[in-house]
């Protein structure tokens, strides 16, 4: 079941969700692989589908540029002629769009080469030099670099925020936080295959407004939450009461990031002692596990020079805090 | 030795497998793309391929005979096809069909979808498709299809000698002339019959082996 409602200018557009949310269907819905069972899809003021007047443009005449997790490059075609499928005009301007894009994506001296002889970077350079010689009008990306190593990934996000420079419009499909973070301008959050939130990516990170938002945007510590006075309200799995500024009727979570709560010698301000669970090395940092009056554990982060003494003091810093109603 | 039977069989086999072969990738074509009915369709098409071939003969015969509704509107043309060479090219395509048709959809489905929906995104047309994707990328399994019809062609007997009969010169191929030798006792004859089709076959499945390893090794 997927039910989504949301519009794009000409931005970069992410759709953050966890697998099975629906985010795929809907990028295969507007490019026309998926056809939904009712609603419209209009881009640029083109109904591209419209279930109630019986538009459903075929995928050829939809302008919407489909990038693949596995580049889908035509196999049998070299590089040269897998960019050139789908190019409009004449013979010159051709030559001239494949030259142009060649050295855009760093492909010269490859154009004669087949897509099994390229690496996994250069295959992903080929499908977007394929797409932007295309009459595309938006870029549609599928996770994009899900299939890469870590090393190979962040090379990939820098050509492509190169790529969104020259292509205003594209949505973005991915689950990866950071990476919608670093190139999307705005965030739809989806969760079992309906639009949880859309906002600004500053605003969604700093004050997510829903559950999802706050799993999705990598807030690690959740609990449930009871308003219990104007600033002060109960977290129900942390056995704690915390003062809060804003606190709505309806409150339901609470949450704050593992890398916001600050360690304290002494009781201060929404600072309370708590005993450590569980101590866990991570590459840079030590991952503590720690709670209050047996409460569930909370995790917090701190460099390696942290000492362990028998009592600490954590601080929920009162701006930090992140509330949710729904 | 009288050689009319091969050059029977060469002609018969030649002329049904340049049918099935276009006819078999159009099916295999239009039922990959079918939304319903899929299996259904499929079905139709395999049957001569389960069904003996005594039983493809015979419901040709009910089919095109002279007593048929179809058989009757060709005859006004003058046109008869049983105990006729037509009826032998008929019976070698309906036999060897399910074989181009079933070898080509298998290599047309296993083409990656993603490699289709990206064409179809970036503008080109179902047909360019068809011929510089589609095609392209299944020419082992449809070369691996070709050589199947053609030996399974050559090699046709039951649906042949039911519906086109085994006349000296007009029907009788190299497999009835077998039968036919055997009948007569004269197994010298029926030997080296035997000795030519097998040969013919040997050498037909040896090009094929050829031709695939070496797409293969193109490929990789």
């Amino acid at each position: 079941m997927l039910d989504v409602d949301f519009s794009v200018r000409d931005e970069i557009f992410a759709l953050l969700g966890a697998s099975g949310s629906g985010k795929s269907i809907t990028l295969k819905c507007i490019a026309g692989i998926e056809t939904p069972d009712e609603g419209e899809i209009i881009l640029n003021g083109r109904t591209l589908f419209d279930s109630a007047k019986k538009i459903n443009l075929p995928p050829q005449l939809r302008r919407a540029g489909y990038l693949f997790q596995n580049y889908a490059l035509f196999p049998n075609m070299t590089v040269a002629e897998n960019i050139l499928l789908a190019a409009v005009g004449s013979a010159e301007e051709k030559r001239h769009k494949l030259k142009e894009n060649l050295s855009r994506f760093q492909l010269d001296g490859l154009e004669n080469v087949y897509p099994n002889e390229l690496s996994g970077g250069q295959q992903q350079r080929v499908a977007f030099a394929r797409v932007l010689t295309s009459h595309a009008k938006i870029l549609l990306l599928d996770e994009p670099f899900s299939a890469l190593d870590s090393y190979l990934r962040w090379q990939l996000e820098l050509e492509l925020a190169e790529i969104f420079k020259i292509y205003g419009a594209a949505i973005l499909v991915s689950h990866e936080r950071g990476e919608v973070y670093r190139l999307a301008d705005r965030i739809a959050v989806m969760n079992a295959g309906k639009i949880d939130t859309v906002d600004g990516k500053r605003e969604i990170f700093k004050n997510p407004k829903t559950l999802a938002a706050m799993i999705l945007t990598g807030c690690k510590n959740i609990s449930s939450a009871k308003k219990i006075s104007a600033n002060k309200l109960f977290a129900e799995d942390w056995q704690l009461t915390l003062t809060a500024e804003n606190i709505p009727d309806d409150l339901k979570f609470v949450g704050i990031r593992a890398h916001d709560l600050e360690l304290r010698a002494e009781p201060d301000e929404n600072t309370f002692a708590m005993e450590v669970v569980q101590i866990i090395e991570d590459t840079f940092s030590y991952i503590v596990m720690v709670r209050a009056n047996g409460g569930k554990p909370i995790r917090f982060e701190v460099d390696k020079n942290f000492f362990q003494t028998s009592k600490i003091y954590l601080r929920f810093p009162i701006e930090k805090i992140i509330l949710a109603s729904d | 030795m009288e050689i009319s039977p091969l050059i029977i069989t060469l002609k018969t086999s030649a002329v049904a497998t340049a049918i099935t072969f276009f006819a078999g990738i159009f099916l295999a074509y239009v039922v990959c793309n079918l939304k319903r009915g899929k299996a259904f369709v499929d079905a139709v098409i395999m049957l001569p391929m389960v069904l003996p071939p005594t039983v493809v003969g015979f419901f040709l015969l009910l089919l095109l005979g002279k007593r048929s509704a179809i058989g009757k509107f060709f005859l006004q043309f003058d046109i008869n096809f049983v105990f006729t060479w037509k009826a032998a090219v008929i019976a070698a395509v309906v036999v060897s069909l399910p074989l181009m048709y079933r070898t080509t959809r298998g290599a047309f489905e296993q083409l990656d979808r993603n490699i289709i929906y990206a064409a179809r995104t970036l503008g080109v047309s179902e047909w360019k498709i068809f011929w510089r994707i589609l095609l392209p990328n299944a020419r082992s399994g449809i070369l691996a299809g070709l050589v199947l019809s053609f030996t399974r062609a050559m090699g046709e007997f039951g649906a042949t000698i039911m519906f086109a009969g085994n006349v000296p010169g007009v029907t009788q191929t190299m497999s009835t002339a077998i039968y036919a030798a055997v009948q007569a006792n004269d197994y010298d004859l029926a030997f080296k019959w035997a000795l030519v089709v097998s040969l013919f076959a040997l050498i037909f499945i040896y090009a094929m082996n050829a031709v695939i390893s070496k797409e293969k090794r193109t490929l990789d």
